[in-house]
Order: structure tokens, then sequence, then C-alpha cells
């Protein structure tokens, strides 16, 4: 298990190197220039663009602008936002607590229903019940996000008037953040009504969010469950006397939970691409929400940094559920 | 009155091929302290037979019969609640994978002591001190480290240990098992096969040995059903039916042991297959591979008394001979 656990992360290094030459081109080779576009409409002289040019380095050769950029993120500098000036890694934290909270609030949804709705649907194979889970399942993978994120909102916010539009919080509330997350900040602000303005600020972006690793996570627990279900140490289960409750549930779905584990662990990753677009949906002021911003004003250090940062955060989720997994499967844990 | 008596079980598959009759209208009896043998090719229907009365089949199957009794309760109409405080606890079955028989994600100690305090509501401290106690009863080395291992670190043999000593944690007054040793090493088969009956003598339990193999039921059995294609064919007590078999189907079986065979210089094995779904010929099921079959047999079939241990066949062997058959003279010339 160490040796795996070691593996993994050495693992680590290469993939690392590889997603920063990956974000350090893929900026580059948009069109658009960074500067031209802080000047806006008024324009620039030739010389002050030179000069700026100089400023940000931009007028080395490319080889030397990655080198230096590497060597920055090995001290652990990020560099800083062209727009903000403020340091990148400062803007990904203070952004950071809004995504983790929106995307740990759907993945909590789409695992809490899309089990339950997957072992339903086995347990009551070709009924119409398995019919209806795995119909809308259906639907929901091919949900195009940014369709569905207007539908709901014409529907809940405008027809009837349910959920806020945008943002985290209503106006009228305002408290310093404590951890960052809205729902918990909220509640230690003491003022009334925080709260729930917070809950209803989540609930729409949680559900646009949710829905494709839901429909992902709902197919993948069935057919992990049918497999199962068919294997002799469940028919060994029911025949100590085990109420059905105790047979589908622990010894079924134990053993159906670790395909389904490493489905998760995939999810995590459109989770935080699915974040991009919700964020950008809901104006919610998370790092989906930066990236793409920056990514329009051509803010070179704030993309390299980011897409490098979520990078890193996707494989370290990713390894932490190979972990997860060689503890659920005994036949890897030694 | 018997530990179990069933009369005319039958049990009817509902198939996309349309309705399939695995069971037809089998009886058989098992008291205590006592050892049922039911041999048959795969495909008889003996492990459906017996998934029946443990009421382990799934949805597809409909289930009939006039008598279910066991330990004077009748089984057909308890609901399924009841029957679990029965299955497990009275009534366990042993079965032939045993590796992929345990739950590969549990250990050895889980699975045993599941059984203990679901029916016997066991503490933690008394579940260990039992699961122990069976591990040692099953003949397992140092059973407290077994206690804390998984499945996959436990031999074939080992694992059917396991499965003995969880089918015997509350003894249980039946034992059904579905080839026990069929998946084993040849020579770990015996020593299960006598742990088996050594378990089974100690407990006074009852013990239904379900196997394909004839050589099993001579070391082991009192008494022998013989099945064919869902139907019991013969009945004898083990002595007399080697002595003596009274349908053709129990002579072919006799016939491909190894022993016999050799001194027969016969082929260890009966030409042809159990008819399934689909190729079920009319008359007598076995008539496609009887070397007595006639007219008559692929139309009807009649059932015998006792003195031919109610053998199903028109024409029931009496020291090799089929009683009442047309065609005998011929026949000899062909042995
Ligand atoms: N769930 C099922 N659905 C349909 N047919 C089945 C099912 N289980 C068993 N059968 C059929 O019933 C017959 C008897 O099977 P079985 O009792 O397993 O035979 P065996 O004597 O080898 O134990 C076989 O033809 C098998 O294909
Ligand atoms: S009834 Fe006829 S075919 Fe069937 S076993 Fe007897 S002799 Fe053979
Ligand atoms: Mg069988």
């Amino acid at each position: 298990m160490l040796r795996f656990f070691l593996y993994r992360v050495a693992l680590l290094i290469p993939t690392f190197i590889g997603v920063s030459i990956v974000a350090f081109a893929f900026i580059r080779l948009l069109p658009g220039d960074p500067i031209m576009l802080l000047a806006g409409e008024r324009g620039m002289s030739a010389e002050r663009y030179q000069e700026l040019q100089a400023v940000y380095g931009f007028d080395r050769p490319y080889l030397v602008q990655y080198f230096d950029y590497a060597w920055g993120i090995l001290q652990g500098d990020f560099g800083q936002s062209i727009v903000t000036k403020r340091p990148v890694l400062e803007e990904f934290f203070t952004l950071f607590p809004a995504t983790i909270e929106l995307s740990l609030c759907a993945i909590i949804l789409a695992v809490g229903i899309g089990i339950p709705a997957g072992v339903l649907a086995a347990v009551k194979r070709g009924s119409w019940l398995d019919q209806t889970i795995m119909g809308a399942a259906l639907t929901g993978y091919s949900m195009p996000i940014f369709w569905w994120g207007l539908l709901l909102i014409i529907f809940f916010s405008g027809t009837l008037g349910w959920t806020p539009v945008s943002g985290r919080i209503s106006l009228l509330y305002y408290f310093e953040p404590v951890t960052g997350f809205m729902l918990i900040d909220s509640l230690l602000s003491g003022q009334a009504g925080a709260f729930k303005s917070a809950v209803s600020h989540l609930i729409l972006p949680t559900v646009v969010l949710a829905t494709i690793p839901l429909a992902v996570i709902a197919r993948q627990t069935r057919s992990a469950m049918l497999e199962v279900l068919g294997e002799d140490y469940v028919r060994t289960a029911r025949s100590k006397g085990l109420a059905p409750r105790r047979v589908i549930g622990l010894h079924a779905l134990r053993n159906a939970l670790i395909p389904v584990v490493t489905t998760i662990g995939l999810q995590v990753g459109v989770l935080l691409a699915g974040a991009i677009l919700t964020e950008t949906i809901f104006s919610w002021p998370g790092i989906g929400k930066w990236m793409v911003d920056s990514v329009f004003k051509r803010d070179y250090a704030v993309v390299q940094g980011g897409l490098l940062l979520i990078a890193s955060l996707i494989m370290i989720v990713n390894l932490l559920v190979d972990v997860l997994y060689g503890l659920i499967n005994p036949r890897i844990r030694k | 009155m018997a530990l179990l008596e069933i009369e005319n079980l039958s049990v009817t598959f509902a198939t996309s091929g349309g309705e399939f009759r695995a069971v037809d209208e089998v009886s058989l009896v098992c008291d205590r302290g006592e050892i049922l043998s039911i041999v048959g090719e795969s495909g008889s229907g003996k492990s459906v037979s017996m998934l029946a009365l443990m009421g382990l089949l799934p949805w597809t199957a409909t289930v009939t019969a006039d008598t279910m009794r066991f330990d004077g309760r009748d089984i057909l109409s308890m609901s399924d609640r009841q029957r679990r405080e029965i299955i497990g606890r009275d009534i366990a079955m042993i079965f032939q994978e045993p590796m992929s028989s345990l739950n590969p994600c549990f250990t050895v100690g889980f699975q045993i002591g599941e059984t203990l305090r679901v029916h016997l509501g066991m503490g933690r401290a008394e579940r260990r001190e039992r699961s122990i106690e069976l591990l040692k009863l099953v003949g397992i080395p140092a059973p407290e480290k077994r206690l804390s291992q998984f499945p996959h670190q436990l031999s074939g043999g080992m694992s059917q240990r396991v499965m003995i000593a969880m089918a015997l944690a509350c003894n249980p007054k039946l034992l059904i098992a579905d080839e026990p040793t069929t998946a084993l090493d040849v020579t770990i088969q015996a020593q299960i096969l006598d742990l088996l009956i050594g378990l089974q003598k100690k407990n006074d339990m009852g013990l239904i040995l379900i196997t394909h193999d004839m050589g099993v039921v001579a070391e082991t059995a009192e008494r022998v059903q013989v099945q064919y294609a869902g139907q019991k064919v013969e009945e004898q007590r083990v002595r007399e039916l080697f002595d003596d078999p009274h349908h053709p189907y129990t002579q072919a079986l006799l016939s491909a042991l190894p022993e016999r065979a050799t001194r027969h210089g016969r082929l260890p094995s009966i030409p042809g297959v159990v008819p399934g779904q689909g190729d079920r010929p009319a008359g007598c099921l076995f008539s496609p591979r009887c070397r007595f079959a006639t007219d008559l047999c692929r139309q009807t079939v009649e059932r015998q008394g006792p003195e031919f241990g109610y053998a199903l066949c028109n024409y029931p062997l009496k020291e090799g001979v089929p009683t009442g058959h047309p065609g005998v003279p011929e026949l000899e010339s062909a042995r």
C-alpha cells in the first residue's frame, strides 16, 4: 500500500510538468495581446507598448519565459495578475472556497441521489421504476449544462421567483469571511436570514453542476449492482437468512461500490470543468469564473497558474480516490 | 414425522423461450442423523430443488409442492420473514464454489459472526469465541489469525471449511451440501467429505448431499435418490442401489465409475447430455440415451413400486435385466 502510494505520488511530477507546459502554451496560442487588452479602447503609443512588454517580460523568447515561470513556481511564486496586480496564489485562495463549496455540495448531491437511484434501478430491474430512473439518467447525462442552467433560472428564478439569479448571498448581508464557505460563514455571522439566503443562492448552481455526475454515478451503480447481485456470495448472504435490506445494502453494495468509487473520482475532473460553466451562468465568484474572465483578458499569469493549480487539484483528488479504492478493496490492500 | 418432508415439488422458470420445468414432482424425505444423497448429472435440477426449499430462487421461478414441511412446520405457508428465521439457523446450505461463495469484502470473522448476531443475538466477545470454536471444529489451524483474514487469502479447501463453519454456526438441524467438493482438488475432496460426515454424526444433523459423482455416494450416503432432467428416477439404500440398480440411468451412472468402467471395458461416460429447455422428448426423458428404449418409452413412462426403487421406467432392471422388455435377446447379443 505504501509503495503503491509513493509510486502514485512520484507519477505526479511528470504530470505536473506536462500540465505546466500545456498551460503556458495554451494561453499564448490564443490570438490577442494582454497589454493591448489592458489599454482598452484608448490604445497606446508604440514606445509605451515596448516599455510594458519589457516590464512584464513578454519581449523575451518563449523558452526563457517558460523557465522563468517554472523557476518561480518551484519557489512557490505563481506570478501576479496583470489586471488586479495581486499575486495569483492569493487570488486563487480567495476564490477557491466558493468553488469548493459548490463542488462539494454538487458531489454530495450526485452521490447521495445517484447511488440509491442506481441501487433501486438494479434491484427493480426492468420495472417502470428502473426505466424511469435510467431514462432520467440518460437525459441528465446528455444535458447541455449551459442550456440546462438557463432553463432552471428562467423557471425557478423567473417564473416562480423562488431563487436568486446570481451570486453567493444577498447583498443585504455582509460579513468578513472566516472559512470562505458561505454556508458556514453565514451561520457564524449570526445575521438573521443570512444562512437561508446562502442556501437559496446555492441550490440552482448545485443542481446544475450535479446533473451529469449524478447521471453517470446512477448508471454506473446500476450496472455494478446488477453484476454483483448475480454473484455467489450474494446467494450465500441470503442463505444465512439475512433481511433483503442487509443483503443488498451491505453485501452487494459494498462490492458494487468498488467500481463506483473510481467513477466518482473521475467525475471530479468533469465537475471542475462543469464548475467553469456553472459559475459563469450564475456569476458565482469561484475559480471557474475567474479562469474564464482571465482568458478573456489574456491574463497570462492567472491562466497559467490557475490551470496548473486546478490540474494539481484534480491529480490530488484522483490520488485520494485511488487510496480510497485500495482501502475499500481488500484484494489491493496489503 | 421426518425432519424434512417434500412431496411433489415442482419448479418452473419463466424464460424468454417460454416455461421451463427444471424440477418435476420430486419428493424426498430426510430425517435427523440421516444422510440422503441426491445424485444426477449436471442439469438434473438438484440445485434448483434445494434452492426452492431455501427460498433462494429468483422471481422468475414458480415453486409448487403438495407438501413442504420442515420440523413439523409448513414452509409453503410461511411468510418471507418467518422463513428467514429458519434459513441459516435450522437449515443451512453450502455451495459448489467455496471461493466465490464468500464475500470478498468482509473478513472471515465478520461473515461467521454475522449469522451468530442475526439469529442468536450474540454480542461481540461471544461471537468471537464461538467463531474460533467453529473454525477449530472444521479443522482450521490458528483460528484467531483466520478471523481477520479476507477470502482471497484462503485456498479453496480452506474457504469450504469456512463455509461449513458458517453453516454450522447455529447448530442447524439440516445441512444441505450442494456438490461441496466438486470444485476442489482431489486430495482435498476426501478431507472435506470426511469432515462433513464427522460433523453430521457429531451434531446428529440431517445431511442432504448433492453430487454428480457416484463414488462420493458410495462412501458417504445411506440413502440415495437419483435425479434426471428434473425428475426423480430411482430411490434406494446405497448398498442395494450399487448391487442392483433398477433404472437404466442409475446403471449407466454406476458403469461410468472408473473402477467399474475398467472392469466392463466401457467408456466412462454416458453418451449424450441431459435434455434442457426445448429438447425434452415425449414419454421417458431418458429415452434418447437409453439402450433399452422402445416405442412405448417414447410415448409414455410409468412409475414402479418400492420393489423397483420407485423407478420411473417401463422396464425396470432386475439384476441388470429389463423386466418385461420385448427385445431382451437382441440386447443380450449387443453386450
Ligand atoms: N434461474 C434459472 N432460470 C432458468 N433456468 C434455470 C435457472 N436456474 C437453473 N435453470 C435450469 O434448471 C435446470 C436444472 O439446473 P440445476 O438445478 O442447477 O442442475 P444441477 O442438477 O446441475 O444442480 C438446468 O437446465 C438449468 O439450466
Ligand atoms: S422407460 Fe424406456 S427409455 Fe426410459 S429408462 Fe426405462 S427403458 Fe429406458
Ligand atoms: Mg448444481
